[in-house]
This record gives structure tokens, C-alpha cells and sequence, in this order.
């Protein structure tokens, strides 16, 4: 292996031989390239498709109203029913054992939002604490909205990342400033981030109870959102939630007298039957790609061994040359091994090299919803590479032992 | 230098056996250059593999240089062919993608010798048969005669007991192969052992001694005059 001379023959015997070396190489380099690039893919499709549901927690359950469809008990059908404060602190002292977080959602229409000479018209919620996550938010600078805020009907508010860089453009730092919503006051105290992306960082959250007080909403909210205390498994999990959906269901039906069998009035997002679905896609999606990770593993496997056989082949009568010159079959199968290992090794990581560089460089440019960071775990790409110097390695060695082994004189009469 | 005692060889083909060496008996002193002589099928060529430890006779004893030569492994027998052979061969056999240095420098690096002396002792060779200024020509920039200088020059590379050349001139116009004959009497007179299979009857009147083979057995041993190449050409 560290045998100098050994080097210099092989490096002699490449030189002299380029097409052969650049067709070896070429073809060991474009199965790593694909196969780099193909599990990238995959995994921006994952990372994607991830990002579609990290938007919110993972099991919330959201709650909305909408119009009556039914007739029931003398009253007519379209009537809008409107939820109250006392719908959600039902629900919430009901189920206060079950529940991980809760908030309702006061929404202010048309909410137009003034720092300076800046503005934007941006979603603006009256929330609860606990929604901070439940949307998965995380804080950048500052707090979010706390009970405190909440029992004292404090004027602040929690922007998004994205409504930071609109407003304040200069200083970037918003924590103490004031915005001006529909021309009243409100302290900047946090800015969060969302996985969700640029539209879910561009809403403004101030406290349930301000909201409601400032924007004359009375006791009026807009939606529910819970997510329950976490189960040991998927089927627990997803049978508790069910259970609150359907006694949540239930309750409201009740409280705004709307029939039972009443679809548009009341809706309820379970966003664990979603869950489901997505893991289920996920797997496909890992699945799909480690089957075809594989089989280009195997293409590539074969491609190394058929080029091997047929450089051994071609060979031959130069191996037997190099027995008639005193040549031990050893040093026939190290000098084919050498050298076929180190045009494999050298040409792998060229193509994992080059992937790597795609996927760095090209990777961050592909904007479509459902590929993000493509990216692929280094480790594996690594040990591609080397699955395929061995068996290339092992390809090699069979028929170089058996040229090795060869009768000097019929390898020279091999025309 | 070359001892042969009652060696015998056989093919099997199928369920037939083809007895090609009925018991050999052959001596060659040092210094000598002896034809190999005999129409096809006669042995010659099974003979000359024996010699040049490519093959291995079925009975018999072999001793090149007092050194008997049997059970040989590969590597052994790879160890012995460098050291005590230098083959020619009828289609000269050069590495095709290697220059005629690097040919000639070939069974120097089977021996271990460092690229430098390596490159020096086959530059010297190479001039010995007179091709010095062709040293980084491949081979298919070549003559059929200077293809055939190369080979005898790398054939005494690795400065061999024994040359041991199969038809060294069968692919070679006479002129040339006059000249080739001549470069091998040129070096046998500085006392190297050389056998030559052939079958030309010109080619053996060139060696000082002729071997006749027929089936399988010597039919007739003598020495000639030699007749100098250099005269023909």
C-alpha cells in the first residue's frame, strides 16, 4: 500500500490508460452523483412536507363556527352562530385535566398596523398565552403575551418576524416601540418565528382580553384551539382526541341549539387524522427513496464489477508479459486491485463532492412548496462511497486472481 | 548449464492423452547457442515452455544453473524466471501503452530496483541494441525488427543464464531477421546461453548447434559451423 514503487506503476499505468480511467471513474462518480442527489430530494421532500404541518402543533384541535344549515327546534337555517367566552371557559375547565394548551381567538378585520412611515395591513389576534404554542411559534426577541397582560388588559403585542422586517426597517430592534393598530397604541414586546414560514410570521398577537376591550368585541372569539396532554402511542392519542372532538362537538350543538346532525355550523380541525396521514406519507416517501437508493447502489455495484472484468480481460495478455518477466500472481492481483480501488475511491468522492456542492449551492435556490433544504446526511453518502470501492474492490479480484492464476503462456497467446 | 534428464510430457484431451515429450535427453553448456529444430507438433514448443518454467513436465529432472527445478509454486517459479530467463517471442509481446524504456525497464522493477537505477541499467540496454534514440516511442511507433531489438533488450535486462527466444524472427522479413540473428550471435559471443526454436532452416544454420525434434524425441544433435548473419545481410 505505502510500496513507492508500487505507486509509480499505477500512476504510469493510469496516465497511459485515460479513456479506461476516465470511463471507470465516470461511471462510479455519476452513480454516487445521482444517488446523492435522489436522497437529497427526498429529504427536501420530507423537510417540505414537514413544514406543511409544522405550521402548528402537531395534534391541535381547532374549533370554528359557521353558518346553519338545519332547521331545528323553530329556528330557521342560516343563522350565523357566534361563539362566546363562556363557550371556551366551559370547554376549558371540562376538560382542564386533559388539555396541554388552550386558547381562543378574537380576530380583528382590517387590521392595519403604523410604525413611522411604515405600514401594513397584517392578521391581528387577540389570543391567550398557550397560543404561542400551539402555533409553534418561537420567540426571536422579548416575550410573548402572558396572563398578566391578560388580567390587566395590558396594550402590547408579539409581532412576526416578517412584520419586523416591513415596519422596522431601520433599526430592526422593535422591543419598547410603539405601533399604532387603527390608531391606538401598542408596545412591541416580542417578535416571534414560525416554521410556518413567511405567512404565518406576518400576524400580530396582543392579549384576548385587550382585544376584545379595544376592538368592542365584547365576549365574542372566533375559534378554539387545544391541543391535549400527550399519549404513550399514535392510537391512544389519536382515540383521546377523538373523544374531546366529539364531546366539544356536543357541547356547542347544545349551547347554540343547533341540530345535531348540523355539518356547517360547527367544525372541528383534528389535525391528529391529518398526523396520520402525513406519517403514513412520510414513511412512503422514505420508503420509496431508500428502494431506489438501493437499487442504484446495485446498478452501480454491477456497473464497477462488468467495467472490472473487462479491464482484466483486456489485460490478460499483459499479465502475461508481466508473469514471464518474473511477476508473482500476488503482485498481479495487488497491482489490478490498486489501482482499480484508487481510481473508485478517487472518482466516488469526486461525484459525492460534486453532489454535495449541488445540493449546498443549488439546493437553497428551490422554491417550490414541497421540496426545502434538500440535504443529505453526510454518513451515508460516505458509506456509499465505500460500498462501492469494495465492491468494486471485490468485482476486481476475482478475475484478476484467476488472470494471476493463469499459465503465463495462455495469457500470451491470448489475442 | 542446462541439464534435461528423460522428461516426458502429456496433454489430455478429453478422455484421449496426447503424449507429446517421449524422454528427453538434453544438455546445454554455458556459452552455447543452440537451435531448437522440428515441424509442427513435433514438441518444440512444449519443450521450450518446460525450459522456461511456463509449464511442468509430467517425469524427468530438470536442473538450470545446479539448481533442479520442481515443485515449484507460482511464486517461486515467477522468482526463478526473473532471475535465470529472458524470453523473445515471436510477436514480441510489449506492453502496448508503455515506451520501449519502460518495457525494457519492466523486469527490473520485478527484481525491486529503485525507478533511477532502473531507468539507467534499460537506457544501456537499449543502447546495446542500438535503439537509445527510440527509448520514449511506444511500441506501435515501431518496426517489426526494432519491436524485436526492444524485447531482446528487455530480455537482457535483468541479466538472465538462460535466453530462451520462441520464433524470434517468424514475424520478421529476412533482412531483418538477418539483423535480429545478429544481434543475438553479437551477444551470445560475449558468452550468453541462448536457445532458439525455430523452424526455418537458415535461421538454425546462424547457431552453433542444431536440435532436431520429431514426435516427441531428438532425432539428431549436432554442431555446425556457425554462418554469420552479418554475411546475409
Amino acid at each position: 500500500m505505502f510500496d513507492l514503487e508500487r505507486w509509480e506503476e499505477i500512476f504510469d499505468t493510469i496516465r497511459k490508460n485515460k479513456l479506461r480511467t476516465f470511463l471507470t471513474g465516470l461511471s462510479v462518480a455519476s452513480g454516487i452523483f445521482i444517488l446523492v442527489v435522489l436522497l437529497g430530494i427526498g429529504e427536501g421532500m420530507r423537510n417540505g412536507i414537514s413544514q406543511e404541518f409544522e405550521r402548528d402543533a402537531a395534534n391541535i384541535i381547532y374549533v370554528y363556527t359557521g353558518v346553519t344549515s338545519k332547521e331545528y327546534k323553530g329556528l330557521n337555517p342560516g343563522r350565523r352562530i357566534q361563539m362566546k367566552n363562556e363557550d371556551f371557559d366551559y370547554t376549558a375547565l371540562k376538560h382542564q385535566d386533559d388539555l396541554e394548551f388552550r386558547s381562543s381567538i378574537f380576530r380583528i378585520w382590517n387590521g392595519i398596523v403604523n410604525y413611522g412611515k411604515e405600514s401594513g395591513s397584517y392578521r391581528v389576534e387577540g389570543v391567550y398565552p398557550d397560543y404561542q404554542f400551539l402555533e409553534n411559534s418561537g420567540m426571536i426577541e422579548g416575550r410573548f403575551v402572558n396572563y398578566k397582560d391578560h388580567d390587566n388588559f395590558e396594550k402590547v403585542v408579539v409581532v412576526g418576524n416578517k412584520v419586523r422586517n416591513d415596519l422596522f426597517k431601520d433599526s430592526k430592534d422593535p422591543i419598547g416601540k410603539y405601533v399604532q393598530i387603527s390608531g391606538i397604541n401598542f408596545k412591541v414586546i416580542g417578535v416571534y418565528t414560525d416554521p410556518g414560514g413567511e405567512r404565518e410570521e406576518s400576524r400580530v398577537f396582543m392579549p384576548i382580553s385587550t382585544a376584545q376591550r379595544v376592538f368592542g368585541g365584547g365576549n365574542n372569539i372566533a375559534n378554539m384551539a387545544f391541543t391535549l396532554e400527550p399519549e404513550d402511542n399514535f392510537k391512544a392519542a389519536l382515540a383521546a382526541s377523538n373523544r374531546f372532538t366529539a364531546d366539544v362537538e356536543n357541547q356547542l350543538k347544545e349551547t347554540h341549539t343547533i341540530a345535531p346532525d348540523d355539518e356547517s355550523a360547527v367544525s372541528i380541525n383534528n389535525s391528529l387524522e391529518n398526523a396520520k396521514r402525513f406519517y403514513d406519507l412520510m414513511d412512503m416517501i422514505k420508503f420509496f427513496f431508500w428502494g431506489v437508493g438501493i437499487c442504484t447502489i446495485i446498478a452501480g455495484v454491477v456497473g464497477v464489477s462488468n467495467i472490472m472484468l473487462i479491464i482484466v480481460k483486456e489485460r490478460t495478455r499483459e499479465i502475461g508479459i508481466r508473469k514471464a518477466l518474473g511477476a508473482e500472481p500476488l503482485s498481479i492481483v495487488g497491482m489490478v486491485l490498486h489501482e482499480s480501488i484508487f481510481v473508485t475511491a478517487i472518482a466516488g468522492f469526486i461525484g459525492l463532492i460534486a453532489s454535495l456542492m449541488l445540493l449546498e449551492f443549488v439546493g437553497p435556490l428551490i422554491e417550490t412548496q414541497y421540496i426545502a433544504n434538500p440535504a443529505v446526511n453526510f454518513n451515508v453518502a460516505l458509506t456509499t462511497v465505500f460500498i462501492l470501492v469494495i465492491a468494486g474492490a471485490i468485482a476486481g479480484f476475482f478475475p484478476a486472481w484467476r488472470a494471476a492464476r493463469i499459465k503465463p503462456i495462455d495469457a500470451l497467446r491470448d489475442e | 548449464m542446462i541439464e534435461i534428464r528423460d522428461l516426458h510430457k502429456s496433454y489430455r484431451m478429453g478422455s484421449n492423452s496426447l503424449h507429446v515429450l517421449k524422454g528427453i535427453n538434453f544438455s546445454v553448456a554455458e556459452g552455447e547457442l543452440v537451435s531448437i529444430m522440428g515441424s509442427s507438433g513435433s514438441g518444440k514448443s512444449t519443450l521450450l515452455n518446460i525450459l522456461g518454467m511456463l509449464d511442468e513436465a509430467d517425469l524427468g529432472s530438470y536442473t538450470l544453473d545446479g539448481v533442479p527445478i520442481k515443485n515449484l509454486n507460482e511464486k517461486i517459479a515467477a522468482r526463478y524466471r526473473n532471475k535465470f530467463l529472458g524470453f523473445i517471442f515471436q510477436s514480441f509481446n510489449l506492453i502496448s501503452y508503455k515506451n520501449a524504456l519502460d518495457n525494457v525497464a519492466l523486469p527490473l522493477y520485478y527484481q525491486g530496483i529503485k525507478r533511477g537505477e532502473r531507468i539507467e541499467k534499460a537506457m544501456a540496454y537499449l543502447e546495446k541494441v542500438g535503439l537509445a534514440d527510440w527509448a520514449g516511442h511506444l511500441p506501435n511507433e515501431l518496426s517489426g525488427g526494432q519491436k524485436q531489438r526492444v524485447a531482446i533488450a528487455r530480455a537482457l535486462a535483468s541479466d538472465p543464464k538462460v535466453l530462451l527466444a520462441d520464433e524470434p524472427t517468424g514475424a520478421l522479413d529476412s533482412k531483418t531477421s538477418y539483423e535480429v540473428m545478429n544481434l543475438i550471435q553479437e551477444i551470445n559471443d560475449e558468452g550468453r546461453t541462448i536457445l532458439v526454436v525455430t523452424h526455418e532452416p537458415d535461421i538454425a544454420a546462424m547457431t552453433k548447434r542444431i536440435v532436431n525434434l520429431k514426435d516427441g524425441k531428438i532425432i539428431q544433435d549436432t554442431k555446425v559451423n556457425q554462418v554469420r548473419a552479418l554475411e546475409n545481410v
